[in-house]
């Protein structure tokens, strides 16, 4: 795989992790119980743990000397390239389920598969990752049903964000040139065949949780390109980037 | 005077003796993040496999091994992260299982839970939630003695 295809293959994933990370963290302090707090905190050291590792192979693949934390940290908006879902805001609790349930779902999914790339390294960071993933997928899976399937409330707000997060789904599987690029190397999935089961498994937590899937397949689009980020990325990189912005190579 | 270098089994007995920074009763080698020591001409490699991915003890880790074998006047060392095969709870020693439970936390099981109240030793337990206080515990509370503990997850 050509260097700069796959240097922006990595970013894909380590931008997914970072920015879900630090969406996230932003419960800290403010979940519904301390529990939950605690459970969402680990979820965001979990995916800025692997940040770290995706980005830090990312900077080696690029070759110009920019680190995990550079990547991070000194970007702007229109270099990153996590897919739509994971910057949208957290909403209330049942929509930062449903947000993560729906990324857990995906992401299981894509690092079993990265397991077996042709790339060591990937293969590597995605044996490692997968442990983490599959237990978040257990926790938010779960929390979905429960919520869902709960009272009155629950579960109009479990539908509402369903609906509300729908759309962003079909970005994760719409291959674009890097897509296939990695499929074509080895590197990375075939994301038709990861679609076929993503919606399979989907299907039967949604029916757990008795909600209902929207019948609409428009998909909101521009993430993972970099093309079009939606406004509310740019509000999380002031936060999440201020520090370095403000005080460039602070460090402790 | 010529300085022998340590054998490979003195360097484990010394990371023997580096505790784990969160569960200071466990050595860094019981917990089985010390995957290998070996040698590359005079050069000790000791490689280390982090429990989480996120978990900040691994820095710490890789601090407190480094200042333990340069006390012991070692030099020429160099420490390698190591991510695949990824860490697995089987690592855990036997007599770390035991320690742990000792010190106030169950041992990871692959039942998925707990099997007894490190306190009490009931079977009559609830969990409270699937994370805890560092990344690799969960929360679980004993109905008999009504006390919550950390449960060391399985993975
Ligand atoms: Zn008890």
């Amino acid at each position: 795989m050509q260097q700069d295809a796959l240097f922006e293959y990595l970013l894909r994933l380590g931008d997914n992790t970072l920015v879900l990370g630090h969406r996230v963290s932003e419960w800290c302090g403010h979940a519904p119980a301390l529990e939950e707090d605690i459970a969402l905190a680990n979820v965001a050291l979990d995916l800025i743990g692997q940040t770290q590792l995706w980005l830090g192979l990312a900077g080696e693949v690029e070759g110009t000397g920019r680190s995990a934390d550079y990547l991070a940290m000194l970007r702007d908006v229109w270099d990153f390239r996590n897919v739509l879902l994971v910057e949208q805001p957290n909403g209330d609790f049942g929509q930062t389920i449903m947000r993560q349930f729906l990324f857990d779902l995906w992401h299981v999914l894509v690092l079993d598969a990265l397991q077996a790339s042709s790339n060591t390294q990937v293969a590597e960071i995605a044996e490692k990752a997968l442990k983490e993933a599959r237990y978040h997928l257990e926790r938010s899976s779960d929390t979905v049903i429960g919520l869902g399937d709960g009272t009155v409330e629950s579960h109009d707000r479990m539908q509402a964000a369903l609906d509300l997060l729908w759309p962003y789904i079909g970005e994760f599987f719409e291959p674009d040139a890097i897509d296939l690029a990695a499929q074509e190397n080895g590197v990375g999935p075939d994301l038709s065949r990861l679609e076929a089961a993503y919606r399979e498994q989907l299907d039967r937590v949604l029916k757990q949780a008795c909600l209902t899937a929207p019948t609409d397949f428009f998909a909101h689009k521009g993430g993972k390109t970099g093309f079009r980020h939606s406004e509310h990325l740019g509000h999380l990189l002031t936060q999440m980037q201020w520090l370095q912005r403000a005080y460039p190579g602070a460090s402790w | 005077m010529v300085d022998a270098l340590p054998s490979v089994d003195t360097i484990w007995e010394w990371l023997e003796c580096v505790p784990d920074p969160e569960i200071p009763v466990v050595s860094v080698v019981d917990i089985g993040v010390v995957r290998d020591v070996a040698r590359e001409g005079g050069k000790t490699i000791v490689s280390i496999t982090p429990t989480y991915s996120g978990c900040p003890a691994t820095s710490v880790i890789s601090f407190e091994i480094e200042k333990e074998l340069r006390s012991r006047g070692l030099q020429d060392f160099e420490l390698r992260r190591k991510l695949s095969p990824a860490w697995t709870s089987d690592w855990i020693s036997q007599a770390a299982l035991a320690k742990l439970e000792a010190y106030g936390i169950a041992p990871p099981s692959a039942a998925g839970g707990p099997s007894r109240c490190p306190r009490c030793q009931s079977q009559d337990l609830e969990r409270i939630s699937q994370f805890g206080s560092t990344p690799c515990k969960a929360q679980w509370r004993c109905r008999a003695c009504l006390e919550p503990f950390d449960y060391f997850k399985c993975i």
